[in-house]
């Protein structure tokens, strides 16, 4: 299955289709076309610097209050490439976006897109310098038609400014070339049947290609989207894996945050882990679902302690440390069971 | 009682300089709120700056009363600069309560002794009327026909009005549909998003704030023109019913105000007519007169909590366009 | 942490019903008794002058009248003659001549050779409604009061003015931080005490230490069969905050019409309003009834204080204001909290209102919705929400607009508080006491 492209120049890389079966639920993954490498420049470290980065930031730190949400001292994004952000909830990776885009300002810290530094850019202007977003809970705006909403995505609109607006025949011209640019792309999701519906009568999943298929319309270089993949059903997830590989294909830089270890896996070129709001952990996917720090992040120190064991379900010895505090445990069950029974006797 | 007089009386009300203007103000407060999302709650304020800003621009500086429109209207743009720099970042319910206060303080500057040579303080302002009426084009006397009999510099005021607020709703119209219009409705519904779509959201907000704090404005005038300015009028009771007036007919929509305004001092003139003579009639045993009168602005206040609660998208909105969005 | 629920709620709706039965009755009552005015102005009775220098007329000399319905400053024209309305007749009003805006050298004489203050002169406005007020003007001393005296006196009023406003403030600082609601309506909460207090005190004639604590339990009704009636069932019924916000607008005009349908247009007084004056630190002229009026508040406002962070209901209170689903989410019956909000914030409004009465002096129906403004100015000056920052904005913006009036024109003396407010937005939107997340 090969991918469609919009522009000429690239070189459309062969897929292939192969059954994942390691996957008990038995998807047809596709795993479309080859994965970067190289990107690194240096030991496989948190912070390592790439070959060639789109986004450099640097001591990168946002506080609420007590509680330090992001303390990133140094990440590189490779350019060209497919970067998956994940780590536990709670890890700082959406507000990393809001402050690498802009919508959230940080205590302190530097970063630079494509060279340009963002710090204290607000949020309409990094999306003017190529770097556009998409939101968590997708913002598909329901009042707007499908197509409304793609052209609301186009820029530099002669007709945006107002003493233009009045007058049609300044702006109509660049309208309908906006238009047919919708169109192509409302196609390639899939949506161009819906495209006078008002969004807000669209699926949830197709909410989700909306969003993504407006962010295109800018024609940007860094697309970041956060968990694209948050509940989309299944039979959608497919197409919008494919959407994403397109984009690579077709030059753009991809970040995103995503749970979905498998589709990681597939697609993802490089990974960053980040937890507790630091970069515990960065590589190409293999070496990092490896890597203990990340095992840790994600499934806790005590990964190695059955709870079938110590609820006594299951049969099977526990390490000592653990064994110690389930016979305290008992210990003052037992305590409190005497008390109780005391105390009823009394009474 | 007479029912035809007080049918008659109503129908006058269709076409009165004062309807005219809140027809206009409304207009505003659609692009506002209706459009846009902005919770203006001082429509009063820029009602009072565009009516003063036209009197005194002919009693005090003796200018052309043409030139002193575009002095009023000047003048209201300043003020949306002026409040919306600060405000226009924080969440709507401050912005309500930061456009209140400011009309009050404008109403209050207004009435206050200090600036009696300029403004008349509490007896307001009058006989600015010379220089319009000297352009009037139509004969002189009274005609009309029906309840619809005016003076003919009244005439003149109702003629420039009507054009006005026809002007006003093409100008909406035409805004609306276009690609301006399209980034004004994303905001109404989600800032973020269209923030993220490259669009400088604080621009847009604040030029929908001034376009429709110049049409609001015109009201006043218009308002002024044909009657005289007093700071009495301009209360926030006024903004609340001019907020009824648009809830009624529509908030997002080109003719709701219009028909919100009309309808609105229609049934206010039909009450304020019909109560009375009830009571007179000793149909409403337990009020006197002036009592009835109240009772009007009473049932004002209970409509716009019904409006709001069940059908507040009005009459001639659209129940799927939320006018609350949020 | 649970509230337990009322034990019967049956026996809440009977008691709600035998209040709304009562309210109608006393409604009718006053219906029956007050009669309207039938002015359709404010101030149809006038006080006047003529301000010469051995026959030749002196303008603009600023003259200042203070009495029922609160102070005016006006200024002699041409002519040298000045002229206030005021609302009442068979009333005492004193009026002062400001010497400072007497040509220089020139200062009121004093004839009877006893009066330390001859620039200012009690006059007694009545039955014919009208009444002249003139001053001997020659070569002479002028009769300054310092102005620290002045700024004291006014820091004093100011107190008063903050502690009034304070309690108004609590409630609508609460009823915003438990379901964000910017209720308009609150002002005529403030009006309705202040008339359920002349109804008690002056048309049934029982004595104020019966009237007062009825008018606050009346307006603790008042708030239960509001939240019971509109504010829950609109809650309920998925309305947004704005929507909820518009609907008090529209209560608080029907309410304001609804007061003046029963009131008219007219001021009345409670009794005890024209209490004389009495001077304190040498300085500050001070009545018994301000004195009681701010020890009053300092007590409910203790006493509020001791209840918000003492008692199991109090800190449910402040829990739910400041994270309502995580307070839900421990168990805290939010509904029942927020209907104890209510409750507290319309007694304390009530109460405010009697003591706005006595402030003013005057009770009149837009009495509320005047200082409908200063309330939420104070509220975001101590920030939405929170009840000890409605208490601290209060008390700056008492003292402010009070002692404003050494600097503007004294009827500019509310600009300068909402221009505060405007201010405070500008640059700390969240309140002196607020947070920060509360605002973007």
């Amino acid at each position: 299955m090969s991918s469609e492209i919009s522009t000429a120049s690239e070189i459309s890389t062969p897929s292939e289709i192969s059954t994942d079966h390691d996957d008990a639920a038995a998807e047809t993954i596709v795993i479309a076309r080859t994965k970067a490498t190289g990107l690194h420049d240096g030991e496989i470290r948190p912070g390592v610097p790439k070959v060639d980065p789109i986004i450099i930031a640097d001591g990168v730190r946002r506080q609420f209050g007590g509680l330090t949400a992001v303390d990133v001292e140094h990440l590189e994004i490779p350019r060209n490439a497919i970067t998956a952000l994940i780590g536990p909830n709670g890890a700082g990776k959406t507000t990393l976006f809001n402050l690498l885009t802009g919508f959230d300002k940080p205590n302190e810290g530097d970063w630079s897109f494509d060279g340009t530094s963002l710090s204290g850019v607000p949020a309409f202007k990094v999306a003017r310098l190529g770097l556009v977003r998409t939101f968590q809970l997708t913002k598909a705006l329901g009042l707007l038609t499908v197509l409304e909403n793609m052209k609301l995505g186009a820029t530099g609109q002669r007709g945006e400014r107002f003493l233009p607006s009045l007058f049609p025949w300044l702006w109509r011209a660049q309208d309908v070339e906006i238009e047919a640019r919708a169109r192509v792309l409302l196609k390639k999701f899939k949506l161009d049947a819906k495209e006078a519906d008002f969004a807000a009568s669209l699926s949830g999943g197709q909410r989700k290609l909306l969003e993504m298929a407006r962010a295109l319309m800018s024609k940007p270089t860094l697309v970041m989207l956060d968990e694209p993949m948050a509940g989309v059903n299944p039979a959608l997830t497919q197409s919008l894996l494919e959407h994403i590989l397109d984009l690579k294909d077709e030059g753009m830089t991809v970040l995103f945050v995503e749970h979905d270890m498998h589709m990681v896996r597939h697609i993802a070129d490089w990974v960053v882990v980040m937890a507790e709001g630091r970069v515990v952990a960065e590589g190409p996917p293999e070496t990092v679902m490896q890597d203990q720090a990340v095992i840790d992040a994600y499934l806790g120190a005590h990964q190695d302690i059955d709870l079938g064991v110590v609820t006594g379900r299951h049969p099977g010895t526990l390490p000592p440390d653990a064994a110690e505090l389930v016979a305290e445990v008992a210990e003052l069950d037992e305590a409190i069971e005497a008390a109780e029974d005391a105390a009823d006797g009394k009474a | 009682m007479n029912i035809v007089q007080i049918l008659s009386n109503t129908a006058s009300q269709i076409l009165n300089p004062t309807t005219i203007g809140f027809a206009l103000a409304a207009i505003g407060l659609s692009i506002h709120f209706g459009f846009t999302g902005l919770l203006n709650m001082g429509v009063a304020g820029f009602m009072a700056i565009g009516a003063y800003g036209f009197a005194i621009s002919i009693l005090t500086f003796g200018l052309p009363w043409w030139v002193a429109v575009l002095i009023g209207l000047a003048a209201s743009a300043v003020f949306a600069l002026v409040l919306g720099v600060p405000t226009l970042r924080l969440r709507g319910d401050y912005l309500a309560i930061v456009t209140i206060a400011a009309a009050e303080v404008v109403r209050l500057l207004f009435l206050s002794t200090a600036f009696k040579d300029v403004t008349g303080s509490a007896d307001g302002l009058s006989g600015f009327h010379n220089g319009f009426r000297d352009s009037n084009p139509l004969p002189e006397g009274k005609f009309g026909f029906g309840p619809w009999v005016y003076t003919s510099d009244t005439w003149w005021v109702i003629i420039i009005g009507v054009v006005l607020t026809a002007v006003a709703a093409l100008f909406t119209w035409s805004l609306m549909r276009s690609p301006w219009g399209r980034v004004i409705k994303g905001i109404r519904e989600d800032e973020d998003a269209v923030r993220a779509l490259g669009k400088n959201v604080f621009s847009f907000k604040m030029q929908a704030l001034v376009i429709g704090g110049v049409i609001t404005a015109m009201g006043g005038i218009i308002t002024a023109m044909g009657t005289n300015v007093n700071p009495n009028v301009y209360v926030t009771s006024q903004t609340f019913f001019i907020w009824t007036a648009l809830l009624l007919g529509g908030a997002a929509t080109i003719f709701g105000p219009i028909l919100g305004a009309v309808l609105f001092w229609v049934v206010r003139a039909f009450l304020s007519n019909l109560l009375p003579a009830l009571v007179s009639i000793g149909w409403l045993p337990f009020l006197s007169r002036e009592q009835s009168q109240m009772l009007v602005f009473i049932l004002v206040g209970v409509a716009l909590m019904l409006l709001v609660i069940f059908r507040p998208q009005g009459i001639l909105g659209n129940k799927k366009e939320l006018t609350f969005v949020k | 942490m649970t509230i337990a629920r009322p034990a019967a709620r049956p026996r809440h709706r009977r008691r709600a019903v035998i209040l709304l039965v009562g309210i109608a009755a006393t409604a009718a009552a006053i219906l029956g008794v007050a009669a309207p005015a039938t002015a359709a102005e404010d101030d149809p009775f006038r006080i006047s002058g003529n301000v010469q220098l051995n026959g030749t007329p002196l303008e603009g000399v600023l003259i200042t009248v203070d009495g029922p319905g609160g102070m005016q400053e006006v200024e002699t024209d041409a002519s040298g003659q000045w002229k206030v309305g005021v609302p009442e007749k068979n009333a005492d009003y004193t009026v002062t001549l400001d010497e400072s805006t007497l040509p220089d050298g020139i200062a009121v004489i004093d004839e009877t050779g006893e009066d330390p203050t001859p620039n200012v002169r009690d006059v007694t406005v009545g039955p014919g409604g009208r009444v002249t007020a003139n001053f001997f003007i020659g070569a002479g001393e002028r009769n300054t009061v310092s102005f620290i005296d002045q700024l004291v006196e006014r820091l004093v009023n100011g107190l008063n003015f903050g502690l009034m406003l304070a309690l108004a403030a609590i409630g609508l600082s609460l009823v915003y931080g438990t379901t964000g609601i910017s209720n308009f309506a609150h002002a005529e909460l403030v009006t309705f005490g202040a008339l359920i207090a002349y109804l008690f005190s002056v048309v049934v004639g029982w004595p104020l230490w019966i009237a007062i604590p009825l008018t606050v339990a009346f307006s603790a009704a008042f708030g239960y069969v509001q939240d019971l009636g509109l504010w829950r069932p609109l809650r309920r019924r998925g309305l947004g905050v704005v929507q909820l916000m518009i609907v008090s607008i529209g209560l608080s005009l029907a309410l304001r019409y609804i007061f003046q349908t029963f009131v008219g247009g007219g001021t009345y007084q409670l009794p005890g309003s024209a209490a004389e004056e009495f001077t304190l630190f040498g300085a500050v002229s001070v009545s018994l009834v301000d004195l009681l009026s701010m020890g009053l508040s300092i007590v409910v406002i203790l006493a509020f204080g001791w209840w918000l962070l003492k008692t199991r209901i109090g800190k449910a209170t402040r829990a739910v204001s400041d994270n309502p689903s995580l307070a839900a989410a421990s168990g805290i019956d939010v509904d029942a909290v927020v209907r104890v909000v209510w409750i507290v914030a319309a007694a304390l409004a009530g109460l405010s209102g009697v003591l706005w009465a006595y402030f003013r002096p005057g009770i009149k129906w837009d009495m509320g919705s005047s200082i409908l403004l200063l309330i939420f100015a104070a509220v975001t000056l101590g920030g939405l929400g929170t009840a000890f920052g409605a208490l601290v904005g209060s008390l700056i913006v008492g003292v402010l607009v009070e002692t404003s009036s050494l600097w503007i024109p004294s009827d500019l003396k509310y600009v300068g508080a909402l221009v505060v407010l405007i201010v405070i937005l500008l640059f700390r939107p969240q309140g002196l006491l607020g947070r920060r997340e509360r605002i973007g």
